[in-house]
């Protein structure tokens, strides 16, 4: 047993006893306490194990826990090591946020058992060994989520939003259960060991493929099954919207990683796995991204957001496998690492950005971006940390953001002439598709930072904000010092990522990463391509500081007037851009996909050419939501009406029902 | 004289002569249009007029509003002192390929629209809006355009680019002058110049650039304009370096630092030319024909790819 | 002249040749459709005496000069005069929003060289890598015809196919006999004829060149009857 498991089990305790807290902890005070240490503890622990498990290797482990025939079979290898680590990074700064967040809450009891049981199910589907064992974690999972997303269950949204969570998540967990019975049939037992080295036919590799893409899809939010996303996210308390935006959607893409490379394994991929799995990245990112753009709830753009992410996720992924298909060995390596590297990336700036969001719910008490303004002056530090995961999402140097998009695109433009002409085109395609869906980010993070921080302050809620506590503060700073740090250095993480790579597709990038020490990231060769992030930095740090020398008069402060406006001072605050009138280039551009409803209605009492009062109103739906989800409700209702006049018949029906269920099985079965 | 001073040279040299450039294509213009313009140093004296006075800030204007123009001039330096003009093999070349480059320009426009965005004028908000929107649709053209040229080369940093272009004897390559042509048609919409954006207009609803640079004065507005200038400039080597590097030198002599050095005043200035006849024989387009432009480019560069494929790698 | 060079000027011109199948999808005005139109016939001229030279076959001359003289010259003057006299509206009007458009046409395009990719490998000839081009050439023609509203631009787009097959048939087997050539250039230039004698009676009849109220008349004449 290495110290490694050992670690990653104690992390797992330590949630354990914080969900069994509240029974001796009665006080919210004491609740709320309890609850971001043992969590923290938790977060630091998984960390480290994480870390641990990547340098040192890991270990199996079978405890007495569960069924008498079927023990719980745990595993710490290098991806479960990977996405512990990835748990821990952000649970940890989200721990010591809850502890500022909480604290006007008087009624904590079901947040503290829910979110640590959370906390364990999401650790223990990343560690388990065995099918019964995931699952099991995996409904932990999903259902203690459920409690954690209804917490403020006296609004009617928040329980819709709910039903319609909890419904998908069961839906998700459905096909997780079918592709792994497909694996059980292949293999004869629950323990992925026997899995993996069962042979598979094509058919039921493909079954299983697809059965697992669309359960974890479902789950991690994948176009056009996302619908829930944007609900749920949203009317969660934001440290529980960090944790599901940060770490759940990973947590089902390393359940999409597992079963697809791992007991399946990476040679037995099929060409059109890949270019599905690409194909549904790349429009996943820019549908994400499109709606993102005409949200003006905060909370739901990030959510939005998260669904682009996820898309780049897979865009990486897609590649690897359509390159290991075709027997590029190196490359998939690289877009493997590209996409677990975005993962840890997104898992931090998300974080942030929902903790972020939080601090701003706090402070002013709406969600809504068209109240704020101005709340730079009112909350320096968050708006500073703020920028850094805006900076960060819109994969802009020197943050992190823009490593694993640089090495995605690597991937992409590395990669030799595959098959027939439709792959050879997709590649590029979707290439330039995550091009314009970075772009459309930094232009949708323009705006929030725009509206939200800068500018005048549009309503009471703004003026009167004051800044978040130093729990808020702190819990904030890590990821965007992690942020940074991963963007600066990347050589030094990437061969900690190497280990999974290397364990799925028996390939390694070590060696060209370090190729020319740790001040260069050179993915294959340094002909090809290399950046250097310290060296970008540290020159712009020079450059700015010897223009700002030179140019800063010395001793006098800047003299302060009214603003220039082209000579029209006498502007008030509704006179700014706001977030509808921001993206309103782009709902004309792209209004074939929206499909905008829009009501406008203007006032002219006294005379036609002179308008008293103008009311606009936009609103752009979600059209899977519409064409999609909706439709399939109307047709379920449908159904379940025409079957009602069945449960209305006497009980001559009834036994007539079991009569001819009797004749029919003893008819097959005799 | 070692790569590294050949480094330095370089882009002190980018830097002092982008007003310059900016002053050429001004007075070609001016000449097109039977006028005698201001002069091929007027830029200059502009800076010179603008770092003297002073600045005045609105009262409400928050530290991003105080160091945009800091960040956009660094950055945009920065992504010039990266792009090798004279030398074909800089130090600092390996820093950044050309997909970091593109994000570096990116990373000035991100603190410029923020900037527009801080007063809370009206204006600011339109001129980032607009900004950020094109600057996007733009995004997949360039990003094709560079993936048809690494393809040749396989590769995306410059210097690999370059020598791989000099080294292969010439031939008619339709992917290559697809490619140029979508850059030529990314590189005017990125620096706002006709038909996307007019450098010279005053009326505000037809402003861009223009906009989100309005509240600037003094010395801020000079290193906001310096860049902008800077950036042009930049383009404009990039094109010339990734297709028409003839001339430039391997090895950091003297004679051969010089030769490229003329080389290269000679071909930027035949491209500014061509920018000013495009400029003064075209009327900028109304504002939502822009993303047709955009999407005109993006099939250009489409098209490159699939004339590479079709004609290049078969034969 | 090198055959290397040789070959290299066929490749150009097929590039230019998808550029121009491209452009004519583009334009929003009629006359620049027809600017185009003329020159895609020019660049056929120069590819088939670009062939002629390298294959030393006389007859090709023939059929650049007559492409030049049809398809550069005579057929855009015949439809400048047709739009000119009929006081068409001058701009195109397409069915779906021009970056739609092009997102279709790229994709066929792709898909005509996934068609031919096999095929193109057992030819010989020294234009065997234009043979993927002049199928998307022709295919973006039809499309042509399909996306537009207006009779005259269907019949430029029926035109642009007759181009593209010519270039085929350039790319695929050295030119046509010249016999055939010369019989398919008459029966375009007498259909260009009768288009231009039917457009006028066309207009006088229902005032209007537009396909859908033509279809709206002959369905209110029937409920007249």
């Amino acid at each position: 047993m290495n110290t490694a498991i050992i670690l990653a089990l104690a992390a797992c305790s330590m949630a354990l006893i914080a969900a069994l807290a509240p029974l001796l902890l009665r006080q919210p005070v004491a609740q709320r306490t309890g609850l971001s240490l043992l969590l923290a503890a938790s977060g630091l622990l998984a960390m480290i194990a994480g870390i641990c498990g990547l340098i040192l290797g890991g270990d199996t482990l079978i405890l007495p826990l569960g069924l008498p025939w079927m023990p719980m079979h745990v595993r710490l290898d290098a991806l479960a090591s990977f996405f512990c680590l990835v748990i821990g990074s952000l649970l940890l700064p989200v721990a010591i946020y809850s502890q500022g967040y909480l604290r006007d809450e008087t009624r904590l009891t079901s947040l503290a058992i829910f979110m640590p049981l959370f906390v364990l199910g999401m650790l223990g589907v990343v560690l388990s060994d065995d099918a019964f064992t995931f699952m099991l974690f995996w409904e932990l999972m999903s259902v203690s989520s459920y409690f954690l997303v209804t917490f403020k269950h006296e609004n009617l949204e928040n329980r819709k939003a709910g039903f319609i969570y909890l419904l998908m998540a069961h839906m998700a967990g459905l096909l997780i259960l079918g592709s792994f019975a497909v694996l059980y049939a292949a293999a004869g037992s629950f323990e992925f060991s026997a899995m993996r080295e069962a042979a598979i036919s094509p058919f039921w590799a493909s079954a299983a493929f697809l059965l697992a893409g669309f359960g974890f899809g479902t789950k991690a939010g994948v176009v056009p099954l996302h619908g829930w996303l944007p609900e749920a996210h949203p009317v969660a308390p934001s440290n529980v919207s960090a944790l599901m935006s940060g770490i759940m959607l990973k947590v089902a893409i390393f359940g999409f990683i597992r079963v697809c490379w791992d007991l399946m394994g990476s040679g037995d991929f099929q060409w059109w796995w890949g270019a599905l799995v690409l194909a549904a990245g790349s429009s996943s990112a820019i549908t994400g991204v499109l709606m993102a753009l005409q949200q003006h709830d905060l909370k739901r753009l990030l959510a939005y957001h998260s669904i682009e992410n996820i898309g780049i996720i897979l865009i990486g992924l897609g590649l690897s496998m359509l390159l290991a298909h075709f027997g590029h060995p190196m490359l998939a390596a690289l877009g493997l690492v590209a996409a677990l590297y975005h993962t840890i990336n997104h898992a931090l700036f998300k974080g942030l950005l929902f903790m972020g969001a939080g601090a701003v719910l706090h402070s002013t008490g709406t969600r809504d971006m068209e109240s704020m303004g101005g709340l730079i002056h009112r909350m320096p530090w968050t708006a500073a940390l703020f920028l850094v995961a805006c900076l960060s999402i819109s994969a802009l140097p020197p943050f992190n953001g823009f490593v694993s998009e640089w090495l995605t695109f690597q991937t992409a433009l590395m990669a030799p002439q595959m098959g027939g002409a439709l792959l050879t085109a997709i590649v590029p395609f979707s290439a330039a598709m995550l091009a314009l869906a970075g772009a459309l980010a930094a232009t949708c993070f323009v705006k929030v930072f725009g509206v939200v921080f800068l500018g005048h302050a549009r309503s009471e809620v703004a003026t009167s904000a004051h800044e978040v506590d130093n729990w808020m503060k702190v819990g904030m700073a890590i990821p965007a010092v992690f942020c940074l740090l991963l963007g600066l250095l990347p050589v030094l993480f990437i061969p900690l990522m190497d280990r999974v790579p290397q364990l799925l597709l028996h390939a390694s990038l070590a060696d060209s990463i370090h190729a020319h020490g740790w001040l260069w990231l050179t993915p294959i060769d340094v002909a090809h391509s290399s950046y250097s992030a310290p060296i970008v930095l540290i020159g712009m740090l020079v450059l700015g500081g010897l223009a700002f020398w030179l140019l800063h008069p010395k001793g006098r402060t800047i003299r302060r007037s009214v603003m220039w406006s082209c000579g029209n001072p006498h502007v008030n605050a509704r006179m700014q851009y706001n977030a509808t009138s921001f993206s309103q280039p782009l709902r004309r551009i792209f209004a074939g996909i929206y499909r905008a409803e829009e009501e406008l209605h203007i006032e002219r009492s006294r005379h036609k050419l002179l308008a008293d009062s103008v009311h606009y109103a936009v609103h752009v739906g979600d059209m899977a939501v519409q064409y999609l989800y909706q439709p399939i409700g109307k047709l379920t209702l449908y159904i379940a009406k025409l079957l009602q006049h069945e449960h209305q018949r006497g009980i001559h029906a009834y036994l007539a029902y079991t009569f001819i269920t009797i004749l029919f099985l003893l008819a097959v079965y005799i | 004289m070692s790569s590294a001073s050949v480094q330095i040279i370089q882009a002190v040299m980018l830097l002092l002569f982008a007003p310059l450039a900016a002053g050429f294509i001004s007075t070609c213009k001016a000449r097109l249009q039977n006028r005698r313009g201001a002069g091929v140093l007027q830029p200059w004296r502009n800076l010179r007029k603008l770092f003297k006075k002073e600045v005045v800030m609105a009262h409400h204007a928050s530290w991003v509003f105080r160091f945009a123009p800091y960040i956009v001039f660094t950055a945009t330096l920065m992504a010039a002192s990266v792009v090798p003009a004279l030398l074909v093999d800089t130090p600092l070349s390996l820093t950044a390929d050309v997909i970091a480059l593109v994000a570096l320009l990116a990373l000035a426009r991100f603190f410029l629209a923020l900037a527009g965005m801080d007063i809370g004028t009206a204006f600011g908000g339109m001129g980032a809006s607009r900004e950020m929107t094109f600057s996007a649709l733009a995004e997949p053209a360039m990003l094709m355009s560079i993936f048809v040229l690494s393809l040749s080369a396989h590769s995306t940093n410059l210097t690999t680019m370059i020598t791989h272009t000099i080294n292969t004897p010439f031939a008619l390559h339709p992917s290559l002058a697809f490619a140029m042509v979508a850059m030529v048609m990314i590189a005017v919409a990125e620096n706002g110049r006709i038909p996307i954006d007019n450098p010279t207009t005053h009326l505000e609803l037809t402003m861009i650039h223009e906009a989100m640079i309005l509240e600037y004065s003094g010395r801020h507005l000079a290193l906001l304009e310096w860049a902008a200038m800077v950036k042009l400039l930049l383009f404009s080597t990039l094109i010339v370096d990734l297709f028409m590097p003839w001339g430039m030198t391997a090895q950091a002599d003297l004679t051969g630092v010089a030769i490229a050095l003329g080389l290269w005043m000679v071909k930027v200035a035949g491209l500014l030319f061509v920018l000013a006849l495009f400029e003064t024989s075209m009327a900028k387009l109304r504002l939502f024909e822009v993303p047709e432009y955009l999407s005109g480019a993006f099939v250009i560069s489409f098209l490159g790819l699939l004339s590479y494929y079709m004609l290049e790698v078969g034969a | 002249m090198s055959a290397i060079l040789i070959q290299q000027l066929v490749d150009g011109f097929a590039a230019l040749m998808l550029l121009t199948s491209f452009a004519l999808l583009a334009q929003h005005r009629m006359l620049s459709v027809l600017h185009w139109f003329a020159g895609q016939g020019l660049l056929l001229a120069a590819t088939a005496a670009i062939v002629a030279y390298g294959t030393d076959n006389e007859e090709l001359y023939i059929s650049a000069l007559m492409a030049l003289l049809l398809k550069g010259m005579l057929l855009p003057w015949l439809l400048r005069r047709v739009i000119r006299q009929l006081h068409v509206h001058r701009e195109v009007e397409p069915l779906m929003n021009s970056s739609m458009t092009m997102l279709v046409a790229l994709g066929v395009t792709l898909f005509s060289f996934h068609i031919i990719q096999p095929i193109e490998k057992t030819s010989l000839l020294m234009t065997r890598d234009s043979m993927a081009i002049a199928t998307a050439c022709v295919l973006l023609g039809m499309l042509m015809m399909i996306t537009r509203k207006k009779a005259i631009t269907q019949v430029i787009g029926f035109l642009a196919v007759e181009n593209a097959l010519f270039f085929a048939a350039i790319g695929a087997t050295n030119g046509m006999p010249l016999v055939v050539e010369i019989g398919i250039a008459f029966d375009v230039l007498i259909a260009a004829l009768i288009f231009g004698l039917f457009f006028f009676q066309i207009r006088t009849t229902f005032d209007s060149l537009e396909v859908d109220t033509m279809n709206a008349h002959l369905i209110h004449k029937d409920d007249d009857e």
